[in-house]
Parts: C-alpha cells; structure tokens; sequence
C-alpha cells in the first residue's frame, strides 16, 4: 500500500495524465460528473455519487458509429475505430465499479460491442472508498462492500492522507509508471478506516431491503401484479432513472445529417418513453405501466434470467434521489416483494 | 469505403450493398434484389433470419430476408411502405446502394426439426415474406420434406406479394398445394374467399404436419387457436415476432420481452416458447 498527502494530489493526477487522460469526478456548472481531468479542474473527490454514474466512461452517452457520405446513388461508409489509447478513471465508488461488471455481461459475453470492449481494455478502474455512505445508499443489498471497493486499484481517504493499493497486474502497471510520487504505507489507518465505514452502513436506512423474493423464473409471478399500476400511476416517463443509473444500457442508433456527411451514432435511451418501442404499426406498451414494469421487471427478474441470478441494480441510490415523483425501486422491491 | 480490413470492426457496423432489382409486388410492397458492391452476397443466412437495412440519414430498420439461403447469388427483401425508411426505400431506383448488416436472429429448424415432415404455410400479407425463405429452400430441397401446402391470404388480389412466383413455379413443385383466399369477394377473382383462420378450418388438415405461421398479430392468434382446436399441439407450430429493433444483437433493449430478444432469440418461436414469455408483442 502506499500513500500521498491529499494536499498534494494535484501532484499525483499530474502524472497520470502524462500516462494518459484520467477522468475523474469533477464540478462544472454545480454538477459532479466523470470529466477529463486538467490542472484547472475542481476535483470533487468527497462527493458519492456523480449526477450520472461513471458508466459515461465506457459508454459514453453519445458516440459516433460511423460517418457516410451519399454521391447520387453511391455511397460510402467510414466506420468509426474503436478506441486505441490508455486512459484511468479515478475516483470510482464500489456500487459504480460493480456496475462495469453488470455491462460486461451485456457489452462483451455475447455479440461483443467493440466499442465498448475496446474502452474496458484501455481503461483502469481505481475506486475510492465511501466515508460516508448516505441514506439513499442500499449496495449491501447486492453483497457491494463500500468500504472495500474493487477495480484495477483500490484507493482510500483516510484523514488527509489517500492511501492507494493496487490489486490487479493492470493496477500495478499502472503503479509503476507513476515514479515516486506515492510513497509506502502500511494498511492499519485503512483497516481501521474499513471499520468505521462498516458500522456507519450497518446504520444505513435501506440497509434490509431485500432482493429474496426476486430473481431467475419468476416473469409469470410478478409480471401481471395488479400493484404495478399503482406503483407506477404517478411515473411522469421523464427518464432520469434511466438516465443516472450505472446498469441501464438501453440505446438508440440515430442518424445525424451535418452537411458535410450524415453521421450515425449511438445514444443512451430509456425504455420509460413511449417512443421507445413505437412501430410503424403500433406501439406493445401503449401505457406507461407498461414501460415501468419493463424497467424494473428487467432488473429484478429478465436481467437474473439471463446471467445466473445476477441483478441489474448495485444500490448506488441514484434514482432514490433523483426520481421527481420519489418512485424508486426500493419501493417496487417493497410493494411486491412484501417488505 | 469500409476499411474492413483494420480487424475488430463492431457489429453495428453496416457493410456497403447495392439494389440490384426492384419489383412492384403490390400496391404497397416492392421485392428489392441487393448484392454487395463486389457483386457477391454480404453474408449467408438462413431461412427466417433477418438483416438491417440502411438509407443514410433516413435511418435503418429490419427486414426479413425473403430469397433462399439456396440463392447465392442475391439477397430479396419484400418490403411493405408502411414508415419512414420504407417510403424512402420505395423511392430509389435500381442502383441506389445501400448499408447492409446481418444477419440476424434464430432461422426456422430447417435442417433439424422440419426436416422429413410435412409443412403447412400459414401467411398472411406481407407475412408471406419470411415464409417465402423457407418455402423455397424446402423446394430447393425437396426430397428432405413431405408435402408442403401453403394457405395465403391478403386483403384483395392486388395485395397477394409474389402472385406470379406462386401460380407459376411454386404450383409446379411435387407435392405442393397452394391455396389462396382474399378477404371480400372481387371482380376478376374466382378463388376462394374469407379469412385465413376460417379457411384454415375448412381445410381440415390433419395434424401430421408442421405448422408456421406469419402475418399480422391478430391473424397469428386465430390461426393458432384454430389448429389447436384441430388438434394440433403448440410444439408443432413455428410462428415468427416483430418488435421495435435498433441493435440487432440484443443490447439496445428495444424488443426484450420477458428475458427474450425477439432479435437474437427470435424472430423465430415455437408456440410453446410463447408460453414463456409475457403477451407484450
């Protein structure tokens, strides 16, 4: 383990950026997001969960696929190429970090997006432990320890000293480009660190919901609950959950005519507007019952079908937050299953 | 130009194709022949399968692949003027080239469960499409199935897609019935007359056959519940889903149903399957 003073990190994202770009949490315009980190930046390393989750850094809200240019009849297509350089997101909380393994699963098990692949590759997760989980925060609902964050290096605030330990070879190569900027450090202010964040979870609100009555085989039980139309009679379909969830990876392929050439791109989307699965003709969901019930069916129930009882939720509490109408589904969680 | 060559282009990546061929099938639907720019077929496919079609600017949408696996030559596409990429589609001339991508989702168990039994094609419209696929690789096959009748129906006898195909090369074939029906009487017609489900009934089939069965949704449901009530057990029905689809590759989340992706795990389903999957289509 090693450690640097916070008073000199500045220092130390001075010399990851020389390794490549470091994304970070960082404040613009009163919002905490991933952002490109430069010298100017305001590092908001102290805040828990960015407006959107760190998600943005692997699959960016809008990326551009490919570039096409029409001559009469003809036609040429530039595909775009996957990305080819290192970069390091830093600053990850656990709940986000568990979030790229949820992606994984949909971007790169099967039908492999190389887009994404290519992002996951390049990229070096270094995740940041969670002082001060809030009452919005249920990652231990998904077995996600706050204080003890995965990814390629695990780093830790403690007082004002961040401590910093590498785990994977990713994470230690990473390490050993960066000079002596860190120096050694042993772990007991982190163990005790561990600790008091373990007790301040055990304190935590939601910390008893429960996914138990969810999971694999159970479309039939739950899909026609006659509570999904309350549950979702105030759902006003704006999307946010969608939107600032780390595991949504719904998107739509649009094309874009700049006058130079039509560019074809790609976009998060939510399956909470009824656009969504508008055809020509006619639309499945015509209510947005509907559309709630495929949300959160689709965590709770289609997402664990497909990958061994896996949920697609990592409690980071985002849309508990945000939800301007306050639905969220720890309260879907609660209403059907009977907690 | 595609620079194919680069290795790890993604999958949502079309490849360049050009309309060779355009027939006017319909009123509504045109068959459209696409080869590759080198003058070979993108891909191969198999019966039931699809393929993302692209008009840069317009957008992409999917369309199943009506030709035989058997053709290797062209790839058809019957396609019915019914949004916007399919009204700008129905407006370019032979030689307009176009972004191809597939193909895509599960084939009809030609090699496997069709294989040595006797077929009952069940279409209606422009469902007739995917049907065509297999009806012809079953032609082109012939000895590897029994006797194949096919039942298809439209609205009036100008909306019957590939009329001419049917009357004179499919008819033609061993062991092959074709019977078709229009919706109301008409002038000029003296074949049958009324819906697809009532004469499926009529036409008393027996169950020793597969059934498939593609058209719109409500046409799907009667049909169905028609060859149960002639004894038919929903494992011998093939029946095809059409959703909303961006991706193709069952990511975009656009035509999940239950833990299904009409695009990969579909478009193909056994009635049984359906069981399985919440009525959301």
């Amino acid at each position: 383990m090693q450690k640097i003073k916070l008073e000199n990190i500045n220092e130390l994202l001075q010399s990851m950026a020389q390794i490549g770009k470091v994304y970070a949490p960082i404040e613009k315009a009163g919002q905490v997001n991933y952002y490109e980190w430069n010298k100017d930046a305001k590092l908001r390393l102290d805040v828990l969960n960015t407006v959107k989750s760190a998600k943005d850094v692997f699959f960016p809200q809008t990326e551009d696929l490919a570039s096409f240019k029409t001559e009469g009849k003809e036609i040429s297509i530039q595909a775009e190429k996957p990305l080819d350089e290192d970069f390091a997101v830093f600053g990850v909380r656990a709940c986000d970090v568990k979030s790229f393994d949820i992606l994984d699963k949909v971007f790169i098990e099967e039908n492999t997006d190389e887009f994404y692949k290519a992002r996951r590759e390049h990229g070096v997760v270094i995740s940041h432990a969670c002082n001060e989980p809030e009452e919005t925060c249920f990652c231990t609902t998904f077995g996600i320890d706050a204080s003890a964050p995965k990814g390629d290096i695990e780093t830790y605030t403690v007082g004002d000293t961040l401590y910093w330990l590498p785990v994977t070879d990713k994470g230690k190569e990473y390490s050993a480009k960066l000079g002596n900027i860190l120096e050694e450090a042993d772990e007991s202010q982190v163990n005790k660190q561990k600790e008091t964040i373990k007790a301040i979870m055990d304190k935590l609100p939601l910390k008893d919901v429960t996914t138990q009555a969810f999971g694999a085989g159970k479309t039939m039980e739950y899909f026609d609950r006659p509570e999904w139309k309350e549950l979702s009679e105030a759902c006003i379909g704006c999307g946010t959950c969608t939107y600032v969830c780390p595991t949504c990876q719904c998107y739509d392929i649009r094309d874009y005519d700049t006058g130079k050439s039509i560019e074809r791109f790609r976009c998060w989307d939510s399956c909470m507007y009824s656009d969504f699965t508008m055809m020509a003709h006619g639309n499945p969901r015509k209510t947005q019952t509907e559309r709630f019930r495929q949300r959160f069916m689709h965590k709770l129930v289609y997402f664990p079908d497909n990958n061994n009882g896996e949920f697609s939720c990592v409690g980071c509490g985002r849309c508990v937050a945000k939800c301007p109408i306050s639905m969220n589904i720890v309260k879907v969680m609660k209403a059907l299953g009977g907690k | 130009m595609c620079n194919c060559a680069n290795g790890n282009i993604d999958k949502l990546i079309p490849q360049l194709a050009v309309i060779t061929d355009i027939r006017t099938d319909t009123p509504d639907v045109k068959t459209f022949r696409v080869v590759g720019v080198d003058g070979k077929i993108n891909f191969d496919h198999k019966p039931g399968q699809c393929a993302m079609l692209t008009l840069p600017g317009i957008g992409e949408a999917m369309f199943s692949i009506t030709s035989s696996p058997t053709n290797t030559e062209y790839k058809e596409f019957s396609i019915k003027r019914c949004g916007t990429l399919t009204d700008a589609l129905h407006s370019v001339e032979v030689g307009q080239q176009i972004g191809i991508r597939g193909p895509y989702g599960k084939p009809f168990p030609v090699d496997t469960e069709f294989k040595g039994k006797n077929l009952l094609f069940i279409g209606g419209g422009i469902g007739i499409a995917p049907l065509r696929s297999v009806i012809n690789y079953a032609r082109d096959n012939r000895d590897d199935y029994g006797k194949i009748d096919v039942l298809y129906g439209s609205r009036s006898k100008e909306d019957l897609v590939d009329y001419e195909e049917m009357t004179n090369e499919w008819v033609k074939s061993r062991d092959f019935d074709l019977h078709l029906t229009i919706d109301r009487e008409q002038e000029g017609w003296d074949g049958h007359v009324g819906f697809v489900p009532n004469y499926l009934k009529e036409l008393k089939f027996d169950t020793n056959r597969i059934a498939i069965i593609c058209g719109p949704p409500i046409m799907i449901k009667f049909c169905l519940a028609a060859l149960i009530e002639m004894g038919f057990d929903k494992t011998q029905v093939y029946t095809t889903l059409e959703l909303k689809m961006k991706c193709g590759i069952g990511k975009c989340g656009r035509c999940n149903i239950g833990s299904k992706y009409v695009c990969k795990d579909g478009p193909v389903f056994r009635c049984d399957e359906l069981d399985e999957i919440p009525n959301e289509y």
